[in-house]
């Protein structure tokens, strides 16, 4: 190693390669520069989302569903905070201890807490796994008493339903669930997501848009296990609208007790606008047992009840009208002039036609009858002799004219058309013509006649007004609370039908006479202080099984339905209420009394009066609170409502099941 | 018997940007670790210690005239490659590779210490003799050998990263002692070949982590995680940075191994483009400070000593800061000086003790 360092070392061949290795450490980190640049600057906006992304979470906040009044400012539907104990999963160390504890505190079996935390972990990390629902008082008492020693146990509100008066109208509020998958796709739930609770039925369901309000929602920063770190920013949710029904509270509580369980459905309506006073199908449910999430158990209770207490008989359920479709069968004869109030035919209590024979309902018959008697005592004969001249086609005519056949446009699902039957119609849907035999059975409302409460309450009130047909309204005001506007609801005419007035007096003489003369066929249900018109009817059962869907033969499927439709008072009428009662046997015994008990009530002529009071007085939910962790800090729970309804010993699954409203 | 001389020579700009460097590492490190539940010692103070250990290592090989290595390389060779032999056998298996003696009182990590020693091997062969021409196929295979039988008991344990800084420091070394163009194509095309062959030897995590570096997104909580992530760290520091321990991504812990492998992230996310700019400024001139101490080295073998610990920063720097940046698969090593630990704060140490020591001796008389 002898070198010559002033001059040769390192060697010019050497110095080129510091020179290039220089130059090329250089280069490479330039390289390292460029990319730094690329990363932090060019792309600089798309790196800061995307950390923005991970360090914010959403936390939806459901704002307060719009609450429900009756026309006289009763309220009906409102919210209540419901508690429920949620655990955040990172700040528990060890599960098994916790859920041991939480399972004596909640009294809920050890191996459900667990199944519950299981099937919670499939949530994002940052949402606390619910464990509890809407757990009562005490529970949320002794919950926060024992704070310390429950780490990461938060609670949390959320409101639900709550039902001042009760399960009052509950087939007309509605319920609300879980979202199905299938409502997902429709158009008119575009932007809900995947467990959002909404409207199921009844109005909740039609007017969820109204109702549902703007959620807010909270934005919080997480860590890389989901541990809210800080709030950054809360947008306060946006309470639903105001729903004012024309609804009268204490009329519907009237309608439903009168029916004194049993099955069937009243229609009360303003004859002057068509409002809708009252409404209700029996049986009847707890809207709160769903506010409160249905156990399996209640659930399968309901969908196999044989009466099918979800089904809103009022508008989906189809009743031949019986005798109280005689009103169309006259007034259509009239019109067609093939008779006239003073025609007279002999009853003997049938008529043979070819080969078959008619029957009027009284064996012994009425001997000589006009119109006035024929409503009066409901004599089928005089009706089938007219039906024959009058022909089906103009009977239907006069049903269309007066609102049977067609659905009404209730803001309701499952609202049915009923059916009224013409030649054109059994063409189109045996392909056979028309035989004088259906006529005659049409004519008295059998046959292929169908009509659903509301459309036979519809049709008697444009009997009582002069003919006007209104379309029947439940929604009286809307209060939209962002923009502080109301939205009322005009009575809306459906048409007029041309019912000349001596012709309409005619039958409304004998309408008035089934109720206020002896021998009339609802003379049992007259109230002297207010004579009010109306007309019985007796739907056979037995005829119609290939309508009956449910093929159980047991006693009580085959007596009659019974039917009552009024109006009050006689002279100037104000109301007009269709009754319904299943296998009710006789309009005049089973039906007329309950459209009397309305009809008093609503002219203050029954007892004390048994305006409904308030279950408990429930202060609306305040805003939903943030979780708040149950440590024994001063921040005291939301004020709890006294408890609803009931207390709860049954602990809510999960998920509501998914009812279904048809049949 | 000390020679004055030597401390009037002593390179202190070199010491200056190590600490400048090792000073940054810690000021992120309190950044990282402050919101942690503290450990008994906090990591800052851990590695503020392990900086001082370093000193230590650097005044003692300092105080050694490192010409007596010269006649130890073999020695210290043989003997490490005895100890990456020991690994495989009774070696500490920790998260999948055995990579550790258990000598009691700490962990030996005999990969780590052949980086050095690979160098002072190497520096030895090539430092013998000046081939004007450049190195043939044959007079090559020696150090061939020298470099593939320890990277290949290192590549066993496994340790891909070690083995591959290993690697790329004797590959620099003999292009830096000169090779024939012909035989250097020759080995491109070995190489090239070598490297297909490879891929079928590669551990499934290995093979894995190419195909992620290829493609991150193809596995965005996997193996992609910490690309993905260190990615969005940098870029979202953009070019003033989020300020000092205003760093979501580490402060949230979205990062992974944000105090060691990739404490470059937070620095980037902390102190943006203009931090980095500095940081890789010092960087560099660490790289260039050492290749100018090999270019004055007053032997051969210092200088290939000094340019071997240079490629060995400059390959640690540039892999590490590649791989944060999403430029080259993950593989783990650390950013020299900076990332938190004490392995390499000794083995950069010991490299930088060899430099200010050839440094130091520069001038023969």
């Amino acid at each position: 190693m002898n070198h010559d360092f002033q001059t040769d070392w390192p060697s010019p061949y050497t110095r080129k390669r510091f020179a290039l290795a220089s130059v090329a450490a250089a280069l490479i980190f330039v390289l390292l520069l460029l990319r730094l640049w690329q990363l932090q600057i060019i792309s600089d906006d798309h790196y800061r989302i995307l950390s923005e992304k991970n360090r914010t979470r959403y936390i939806p906040i459901t704002a307060q569903r719009g609450r429900i009044f009756d026309r006289d400012g009763n309220l009906l539907a409102d919210n209540r905070p419901a508690f429920d104990v949620a655990v955040l999963r990172q700040e528990v160390d060890n599960p098994e201890v916790l859920l041991e504890r939480l399972s004596c505190l909640l009294s809920v079996d050890r191996e459900e807490l667990l199944k519950r935390w299981n099937t919670g972990k499939r949530l994002p990390q940052y949402r606390p796994i619910p464990l509890a629902w809407d757990v009562d008082r005490d529970m949320l008492e002794k919950i926060l008493e024992n704070g310390v020693d429950l780490p990461g146990v938060l609670m949390e509100t959320r409101p639900v339903r709550s039902f001042p008066l009760g399960p009052l109208a509950p087939h007309l509020l509605g319920y609300l669930g879980e979202i199905t998958d299938k409502d997902l796709s429709l158009p008119e739930f575009k932007g809900y997501r995947p467990g959002d609770v909404v409207g199921k039925a009844g109005l909740e369901r039609k007017m969820e848009p109204v109702l549902c309000g703007v959620d807010g929602e909270r934005r919080v920063e997480v860590d890389v296990k989901g541990k809210t770190m800080r709030i950054l920013k809360t947008q306060d949710p946006q309470p639903g609208n105001t729903l004012t029904l024309t609804l009268q509270a204490s009329l519907q509580q009237v309608a439903e007790n009168a029916f004194n369980g049993q099955a069937g459905a009243a229609v009360v309506l303003d004859v002057h606008t068509g409002e809708i006073l009252a409404i209700t199908s029996q049986p009847t449910f707890d809207p709160a047992q769903f506010a409160r999430g249905l156990t399996t158990k209640e659930w399968r209770e309901l969908q196999t009840n044989p009466l099918k207490p979800l089904q809103n008989r009022a508008i989906s359920g189809q009743y031949p009208p019986g005798s109280i479709f005689k009103i169309v069968t006259a007034l259509a004869a009239l019109k067609a002039g093939v008779a006239t109030p003073n025609t007279s035919v002999f009853c003997e209590g049938s008529v043979t036609l070819g080969n078959h024979t008619f029957r009027c309902w009284k064996r012994g018959g009425h001997g000589t009858t006009n119109l006035h008697k024929a409503l009066k005592e409901s004599c089928d004969v005089w009706f089938y002799k007219v039906a024959l001249d009058v022909g089906i086609d103009r009977i239907a005519a006069m049903a269309r004219e007066l609102g049977l056949g067609s659905a009404l446009g209730l803001p309701m699902e499952m609202e049915k058309e009923g059916l009224i039957p013409d030649r054109a119609w059994k063409k189109k849907r045996y392909g056979t013509s028309w035989y004088r035999g259906e006529t005659l059975n049409a004519a008295i409302g059998q046959g292929y006649i169908l009509t659903t409460p509301l459309q036979l309450a519809t049709m008697t009130a444009a009997i009582a007004n002069g003919g006007t047909v209104f379309r029947p309204h439940i929604i009286k005001r809307i209060e939209y609370t962002l923009n502080e506007t109301v939205e009322n609801t005009e009575p809306e005419i459906l048409h007029r039908a041309s019912l000349p007035a001596p012709y309409l007096a005619a039958v409304r003489k004998g309408l008035e006479a089934v109720v206020n003369e002896p021998g009339g066929t609802a003379w049992a249900s007259r109230l002297e202080q207010l004579p009010f018109a109306g007309k019985t009817g007796t739907a056979q059962v037995v005829k119609l099984r290939d309508q009956i869907k449910d093929e159980k033969l047991i006693p009580y499927r085959f007596r009659d339905h019974a039917l009552f439709a009024a109006y009050a008072p006689a002279q100037n009428p104000e109301i007009a209420v269709a009754v319904v009662v299943e296998h009710g046997s006789h309009g005049s015994s089973a039906a007329a009394p309950i459209a009397k008990a309305i009809i008093a009530h609503y002219f203050g002529l029954d007892k004390p009066p048994v305006a409904p009071q308030p279950v408990a007085p429930q202060p609306v939910a305040p805003q939903p609170v943030a979780p708040q962790p149950v440590t024994p800090q001063p921040v005291a729970p939301q004020p709890v409502a006294p408890q609803p309804v009931a207390p709860q010993p049954v602990a809510p699954q999960p998920v509501a099941p998914q009812p279904v409203t048809s049949e | 018997m000390f020679d004055r001389r030597l401390l009037t020579h002593f390179d202190w700009s070199l010491v200056l940007l190590v600490l400048m460097i090792a000073g940054l590492g810690i000021l992120n490190l309190v950044s990282v670790t402050s919101s942690w539940v503290s450990p008994a010692a906090p990591f800052s103070l851990k590695q503020l210690s392990w900086l001082g250990g370093g000193m230590v290592i650097v005044t003692i090989i300092c105080a050694i005239d490192y010409r007596r290595l010269e006649h130890l390389a073999f020695f210290l060779y043989i003997a490490n490659l005895v100890l990456l032999l020991l690994v495989l056998l009774v070696g500490r298996t920790s998260m999948g590779a055995t990579r550790w003696l258990d000598l009691k009182f700490f962990n030996l990590q005999p990969s780590e210490l052949m980086k050095i020693v690979i160098i002072i091997a190497l520096a030895f062969f090539f430092s013998r003799r000046d081939q004007l021409l450049g190195y043939s196929f044959r007079e090559l295979w020696a150090p061939f050998i020298l470099l593939f039988l320890p990277a290949l008991l290192i590549m066993k344990q496994p340790d891909l990263g070690t083995a591959m800084i290993v690697l790329m420091i004797g590959a620099s070394m003999a292009l830096f002692a000169g090779i024939r163009p012909a035989t250097l194509a020759g080995l491109g095309l070995l190489a090239s070949g070598a490297a297909t062959g490879g891929w079928f030897l590669l551990h499934d995590y290995q093979k894995q982590r190419i195909l992620t570096f290829l493609n991150p997104e193809s596995d965005p909580l996997g193996s992609g995680y910490h690309i993905i992530q260190s990615k969005i760290a940098v870029g979202s520091g953009g070019f003033w940075g989020k300020g000092f321990m205003k760093g979501t991504q580490s402060q949230l812990s979205f990062l992974p191994e944000r105090h060691t492998d990739f404490a470059f992230s937070v620095f980037a996310e902390e102190w943006g483009f203009v931090g980095c700019l500095i940081l890789l400024a010092l960087f560099l001139l660490l790289v260039i400070c050492g290749l100018n101490i090999s270019r004055h080295a007053s032997t051969r073998f210092g200088m290939f000593l000094a340019f071997g610990v240079s490629a060995m920063l400059f390959f640690h720097i540039v892999i590490n800061l590649g791989m944060v940046i999403g430029l080259l698969p993950v593989v783990g090593v650390p950013l020299p000086l900076f990332s938190y630990g004490g392995t390499s704060m000794i083995t950069t140490m010991t490299g930088i003790g060899l430099l200010l020591n050839i440094s130091m001796r520069r001038f023969k008389f």
